[in-house]
C-alpha cells in the first residue's frame, strides 16, 4: 500500500513508524508554509493529486484536526482521527483500532472503497523508529481566506506544577465547587500541590495553570494522584510520564486505573479522608 | 445576526455503558441522554452573541426521535427555534451532509459546533459541514468577536498557547468547553419553550446518502493490563494499604 505521511514537527517520527507499518512505500512530506486551514487543504490535495497514495497519515495535533477532516470531505472520505493501533489481514484493506466513549471501548473501524483514505494516529500510540527521508513540499499557490496571528501564551503561570514532586490532582469525581477542601487537605498532608483535569479549571474550581494534560501542563512528579479523574488520553499525555501514579475512583473500569500503578476502588469522600487520616498517623 | 448551533445528543455523562449483544454498538435501552457537553458551550456563546448583536439563534440536530428533548432543552435556554433531522446510524460525510442541506436555505452568518463529541469523538463534524458549505472554519474556539463583516476567534493550541484568527463571515467554528459560563434555564424559558418551533425533516424521500467510507465492525472493551495494584474494600483498609506501597515500595513519601 502507497502512504503518504505528513509531518509536522509535533509527533514527526511517530507519524514515520506509524507510515512504515501501514505500507512499503512510503513517502513523507513536511508543508513549506506558516499554517492556515485553508493554505494546508489546498496544498495537501494538491500534493495528493500528485503523489496518488492510498492512505494518507497525520498526526492528530490540534494543526490536524482544524484541516484534515476538511481535506478528507474534498475526497469524499471521513477521516479516521485518533488511531491507536492497525491491524492488516491478509488483503486490504485494513483494520484501524480508535477509542470511544471517553476510552470505555475500543472501535474497529474498516476502510471502504478506494483511496485516498485519511488517518490520523493518537500521541504515544507508536513508537518512534528510523526516520526516512522527509520531503519539503511547496504548492503552486495559495490562498486563504483565515489570517493567523503569532501564537501567545497568557501571562506567566503563577504556578510550576513540573517543579513539583508530589501532585494531587482532581477531577470532575469532586462534584461541585465546595468540595475542593477534600483534596486540599490530602494535598496539604503530603505537602504536594494541587492540580486538576481540565473541567475543574473550565469550571473556575481552580485556576487554569493547575490544568495537567495536552492543553495544560505536562507533568512528570514522583508520585501523581489522580482523584475522581477519569483518564481522557488529553489527560493521560499531560501525566502519565509520572514516577508513579495513583488512581482514586469509584468506577473499576475507569480507563485512568490502565496507566495507575496503585488504585483504590471507592468513594472519594471516604477514601480521600481516610488517606488524609492515615497519613497524620503515620508521621 | 443569525446564527446556527449544532447539537448533538449523547449518553448521559457516567452512564454505564454497556455493548449490545453483536458488540457493533452500545445498548441503548436502557440509557439516558443529554447534549454533548461542548455543544453546551456552543449555545451558550451563540445565546451571548444574539444578546451582544440582536438577532436569531437557530438549534440544529441529527438523531432519533428521542433528541427532540435535547431540542426542546436548547430552547427553555433561550435559542429562538429548532431544527430536527431524523436520521441514525451514517457516517461524519452523511451526517454533515444533512446539517449542510438544512442550513444552506437558512444562509446562516455564523455556525458554531462543539468541538468533538464526548461518546464518539471523531472531532470533525463541524470542519467538514464548512467544506460542504463552502465555508471557512476554524477550530478548538476560546473566544469569539464579531467584527463588521468578519468574526476573529481565539484558537487553542496544545500545551497552553493560544492563536488569534481572523476570517470573514460566514463562517463555521467549532467551539471548546470553557470558554464561558453556562446559564441554566429558567421556569419562564422552559414554558416559552413549548410554544417555540421545531421542524423536523425525515430522511424518507431525500437525497440518497453516499455510503459511508468507513465502518465501525464492532466495539470492545480495550485489554486490561493489570498493572496497577487495586485496594478494594474498607476505605481505611485501603488507604493504610496504599500508604504503605507508597512508602516501602514505591519509596516516595
Ligand atoms: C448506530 C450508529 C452507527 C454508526 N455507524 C457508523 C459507520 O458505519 N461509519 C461511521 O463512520 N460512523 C458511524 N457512526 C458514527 C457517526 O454517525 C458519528 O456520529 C459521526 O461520524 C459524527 O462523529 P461524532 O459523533 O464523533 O461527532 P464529532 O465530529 O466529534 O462532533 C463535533 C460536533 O459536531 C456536531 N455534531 C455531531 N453530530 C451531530 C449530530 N448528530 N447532530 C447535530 N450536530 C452534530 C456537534 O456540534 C458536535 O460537537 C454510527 C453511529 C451510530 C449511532
Ligand atoms: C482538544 C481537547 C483538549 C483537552 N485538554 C485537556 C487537558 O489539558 N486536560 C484535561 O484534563 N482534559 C482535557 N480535555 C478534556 C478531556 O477529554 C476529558 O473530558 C477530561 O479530562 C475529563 O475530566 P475528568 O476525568 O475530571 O472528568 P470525567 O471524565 O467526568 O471523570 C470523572 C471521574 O470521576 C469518577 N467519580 C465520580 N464520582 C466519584 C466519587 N464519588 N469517588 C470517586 N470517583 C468518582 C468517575 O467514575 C469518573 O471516572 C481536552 C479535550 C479536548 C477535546
Amino acid at each position: 500500500m502507497s502512504v503518504l505521511a505528513i509531518v509536522e514537527q509535533r509527533m514527526a517520527s511517530e507519524v514515520l513508524a506509524a507510515a512504515q507499518q501501514f505500507g512499503s512505500d512510503v513517502k513523507a512530506y513536511s508543508i513549506d508554509l506558516p499554517y492556515t486551514a485553508d493554505a494546508y487543504t489546498s496544498a495537501v490535495e494538491e500534493l495528493i493529486r500528485k503523489v496518488n497514495p492510498t492512505l494518507v497519515v497525520f498526526g492528530h495535533t490540534y494543526q490536524t484536526r482544524d484541516y484534515a477532516p476538511r481535506l478528507a470531505a474534498r475526497f469524499g472520505r471521513t477521516l479516521i482521527g485518533d488511531v491507536i493501533a492497525a491491524r492488516f489481514e491478509k488483503k486490504d484493506p485494513p483494520v484501524f483500532v480508535r477509542q470511544m466513549f471517553q476510552g470505555k471501548f475500543n472501535a474497529d473501524v474498516r476502510l471502504v472503497g478506494d483511496g485516498p483514505h485519511f488517518v490520523s494516529i493518537q500521541a504515544g500510540a507508536w513508537r518512534a523508529d528510523g526516520s526516512p527521508q522527509v520531503e519539503k513540499f511547496s504548492p503552486a499557490s495559495v490562498t486563504s481566506r483565515q489570517v493567523a496571528e503569532p501564537p501567545f501564551r497568557e501571562a506567566a503561570r503563577a504556578v510550576d506544577l513540573t517543579a513539583a514532586d508530589i501532585i494531587v490532582s482532581v477531577g470532575r469525581g469532586i462534584k461541585e465547587k465546595e468540595n475542593i477542601p477534600v483534596v486540599e487537605a490530602l494535598a496539604q498532608a503530603l505537602g504536594a500541590e494541587l492540580a486538576a483535569s481540565r473541567p475543574i479549571c473550565d469550571a473556575g474550581w481552580l485556576p487554569m495553570d493547575r490544568q495537567v494534560g495536552s492543553s495544560g501542563q505536562t507533568v512528570s512528579p514522583k508520585v501523581y494522584i489522580a482523584v475522581g479523574i477519569s483518564g481522557a488520553i488529553q489527560h493521560l499525555v499531560g501525566m502519565k510520564g509520572a514516577k508513579t501514579i495513583v488512581a482514586i475512583n469509584k468506577d473499576p473500569d475507569a480507563p485512568i486505573f490502565e496507566v495507575a500503578h496503585y488504585g483504590i476502588v471507592g468513594d472519594l469522600f471516604e477514601v480521600v479522608p481516610a488517606l488524609v487520616e492515615e497519613l497524620k498517623k503515620t508521621k | 445576526m443569525k446564527i446556527a448551533v449544532a447539537i448533538k445528543q449523547v449518553p448521559l455523562r457516567d452512564s454505564p455503558l454497556r455493548l449490545n449483544a453483536a458488540g457493533t454498538w452500545i445498548d441503548e435501552d436502557t440509557l439516558s441522554f443529554e447534549i454533548n457537553e461542548p455543544d453546551a458551550y456552543a449555545l451558550e456563546e451563540a445565546l451571548q452573541l444574539r444578546e451582544k448583536h440582536g438577532g436569531e439563534v437557530i438549534v440544529i440536530s441529527v438523531g432519533p426521535a428521542r433528541v427532540s428533548q435535547t431540542i426542546r432543552e436548547a430552547l427553555a435556554k433561550g435559542a429562538d427555534r429548532g431544527i430536527h433531522i431524523e436520521s441514525s446510524s451514517i457516517d461524519t460525510f452523511g451526517i454533515a451532509n444533512l446539517l449542510a442541506t438544512a442550513l444552506r436555505p437558512e444562509s446562516p452568518d455564523l455556525i458554531l459546533t462543539g468541538l468533538q463529541s464526548d461518546d464518539l469523538g471523531y472531532g470533525q463534524t463541524g470542519v467538514v459541514l464548512a467544506q460542504l458549505l463552502g465555508l471557512p472554519s476554524s477550530t478548538i474556539i476560546m473566544q469569539v468577536e464579531i467584527q463588521p463583516g468578519k468574526v476573529r476567534v481565539k484558537r487553542e493550541l496544545e500545551d497552553g498557547w493560544f492563536q488569534h484568527i481572523e476570517m470573514p463571515l460566514p463562517a463555521v467554528l467549532t467551539i471548546q468547553s470553557g470558554l464561558n459560563k453556562l446559564r441554566y434555564a429558567t421556569l419562564m424559558g422552559i414554558k416559552k419553550a413549548k410554544t417555540k418551533e421545531i421542524k423536523v425533516i425525515s430522511l424518507d424521500g431525500a437525497a440518497e446518502v453516499a455510503p459511508p467510507s468507513a465502518v465501525i465492525e464492532k466495539l470492545y472493551a480495550p485489554e486490561k493490563n493489570k498493572q496497577a495494584q487495586i485496594f478494594e474494600g474498607d476505605p481505611r483498609t485501603a488507604a493504610a494499604k496504599l500508604v504503605e506501597k507508597l512508602r516501602f515500595e514505591a519509596r516516595v513519601l
